[in-house]
């Protein structure tokens, strides 16, 4: 059973902050099955001889040295922004969350 | 409404409940680098003067572990007494909010880096200092996200504010969250406990040298997990305190916590599973968000960063140079000072070992150094609400004041004004002394024509003690102490006097 039900389909776009009405709820819960049928006939294809991999090329301790350098150049950060204000990005205010 | 709520006080609430808690640390790295990219990490740098494509999450940017960062970790895991996994990755915790412009954190979920250890830490009880071992569940790595102000608003709280102001240059600092098992059977001590715990956990941080571990400039952050158990009824919900940013917070948290959390329940009311925000001014919490649940975050393994796998030999090395562990050094230290548990304890509460420590190295006997640190210079801590630490006072100073005090120029009172002075931000204690004048007064001669001064104002006192009462010559020393402004040594005083009047003692 891959589906997904239309509730499943409505806490995900709470989450991802989508307002999105009842018809298109259930026109997604549709795309979202078919993406899920999709990935899992991948799982069927698995042998229990093959362990899941998250990476394409089994590459392990890529690291960096502790060394500091200079970053960008704020003015020009800053100037991709849509609103700044005192050297800061200037984001509208979030309501369902507490001060951080 | 969270305000006006019933509580009931913690002594009457520890008759019928069992604390049950739960700490999490986050830990910043003092490295010199962040987690993922080569930004600098200073603390108080002009905002987003510390970014990069990397830490602002720009499109087609690819993060790169810092080794000083996994050293350090694999280092707080083993002081920890935690094994180290041999195999584990970074995951992409997803959620929407201006403090990580990628929209996730990096962060580390099911395979933490560090698991299973332990860390014994030491209360004071009625019946003397008790061990209590505090198990951690594991330590794991994440990146530390940006710094939001509200602006707008009349509060400078979220409620109220009409926008927000982001700076970046804390996102993707190394950040180590350090979280215990649940910690049963401490049952009034439970306020204890936790900040012995955060206590000994900063100076575990300190010795290895991974971390400046600054509670008030958040280097050090500490969240409280606390549900009450009913003897009968069952473990109850959990709340988590956030935003605990001292020690002395830490105790507080936990002890109104409890107070709060039974008066839902005598009310016969239920505990609900949310994030609450204490207030250093009131010493209480309100209701933050209801906790998003685990599954919200929609964790999966970071793709942009290899798995790490520390090799034995690596681990083993960095064993091999791990410093002495706090509570060991402490055991050495109270005998090479010769001082019993309770006089150990108070340096420990004060955060005064490592002071000491050092005001030794520079020179200061041991009891002087301990005077200083935990008398004179604590009151002024506490006075500050500041630590101990943090006061601009250093051991070299303290070995100066003390060797003019040993060749006599200066006594205990001039000491504490000299320190006053330092305090104030007045200069190094030599330049303190010439500013303020302090010294004693050494010239016989100034010595004398003050004494004489004194036994001409008091004829009826030197009466007194030409009879044989010697014990009036106070008066004489104390008027003489009066003139000099306290700049001199009362007991050549009072021989000088009673010289002067041809008594012997
Ligand atoms: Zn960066």
């Amino acid at each position: 059973m891959t589906a997904i039900t239309r509730d499943e389909v409505a806490h995900l776009a709470k989450l991802a902050r989508l307002d999105l009405s009842g018809a298109e709820l259930d026109h997604y819960a549709g795309q979202l099955a078919v993406i899920l049928q999709s990935v899992a006939r991948i799982g069927e294809v698995a042998a229990d001889d093959i362990p899941p991999t998250s990476h394409p090329v089994p590459v392990e301790n890529v690291f960096r040295d502790d060394i500091a350098m200079p970053g960008l150049d704020r003015a020009e950060v800053l100037a991709a922004a849509p609103a700044t204000e005192d050297h800061r990005f200037r984001v509208p205010r979030i309501l369902d969350e507490e001060e951080a | 409404m969270s305000n006006a709520q019933l509580t009931v006080p913690f002594d009457e609430a520890m008759t019928r409940y069992e604390p049950i808690i739960g700490l999490e640390v986050h830990v910043e790295l003092g490295t010199n680098s962040k987690m993922f990219c080569s930004c600098a990490t200073a603390f108080g740098a002009p905002p987003n003067t510390q970014v990069c494509p990397v830490c602002l999450g720009l499109p087609g940017s690819m993060p790169v572990l810092n080794k000083v960062a996994v050293e350090s970790t694999i280092r707080i895991g083993l002081a920890l007494n935690c094994e180290i996994a041999t195999w584990c990755r970074f995951a992409r915790k997803n959620y929407f909010y201006p403090d990580m412009p990628k929209d996730y954190q990096v962060s580390q979920y099911d395979e933490p880096l560090c698991t299973n250890g332990w860390l014994d830490v030491t209360v004071a009880t009625d019946d003397g200092p008790q061990v209590v071992r505090v198990e951690i569940e594991r330590v794991h790595m994440e990146e530390d996200t940006g710094k939001l102000t509200h602006a707008g608003g009349a509060t400078g709280r979220i409620h109220g504010a009409d926008y927000s102001l982001v700076d970046y240059n804390r996102a993707g600092i190394p950040l180590i969250e350090i979280v215990t098992k649940t910690v049963i059977g401490t049952g009034p001590l439970a306020p204890a406990v936790a900040r012995a715990y955060v206590a000994e956990l900063r100076d575990v941080m300190r010795a290895l040298g991974v971390s400046d571990v600054r509670m008030e400039e958040g280097s050090l952050r500490c969240d409280v997990n606390l549900s009450l158990n009913e003897p009968g009824a069952g473990w109850g919900t959990r709340s988590e305190t956030k935003n605990v940013n001292s020690l002395r917070s830490v105790e507080r948290a936990v002890h109104s916590e409890i107070e709060r959390q039974a008066g839902v329940l005598d009310g016969g009311g239920r505990v609900i599973q949310e994030t609450r925000h204490f207030h250093e001014d009131t010493g209480r919490s309100t209701s933050g968000r209801s906790k998003e649940q685990a599954e919200d975050y929609r964790y999966f393994p970071e793709p942009d960063l290899v798995p790490i796998a520390p090799t034995r030999s690596w681990v083993e090395e960095l064993r091999a140079e791990l410093p002495e562990v706090p509570s060991v050094k402490r055991a050495r230290l109270q005998s090479t000072w010769g001082i019993n548990e309770f006089e150990l304890a108070t340096l420990v509460n004060a955060g005064a070992v490592e002071l000491v420590e050092s005001s030794i190295a520079a020179g200061v006997d041991p009891a002087a150094a301990r005077k200083w640190w935990t008398g004179e210079l604590l009151r002024v801590a506490n006075e500050r609400g500041v630590e101990l630490a943090d006061l601009p006072v250093t051991a070299t100073q303290i070995a100066r004041v003390e060797s003019l005090i040993a060749d006599g120029s200066l006594n205990d009172k001039l000491a504490r004004q000299v320190f006053e002075g330092v305090l104030a931000g007045e200069g190094d204690v030599d330049v303190v002394i010439a500013q303020r004048g302090l010294a004693v007064v050494s010239d016989d001669g100034a010595l004398l024509a003050a004494i004489d001064e004194a036994l001409a104002a008091q004829p009826d006192v030197v009466e007194k003690i030409k009879s044989g009462k010697i014990q009036a010559a106070g008066a004489i020393v104390g008027a003489v102490m009066k003139t000099t402004k306290g700049q001199a040594d009362a007991a050549k005083v009072r021989a000088l006097l009673l010289d002067r009047l041809g008594v012997s003692e």
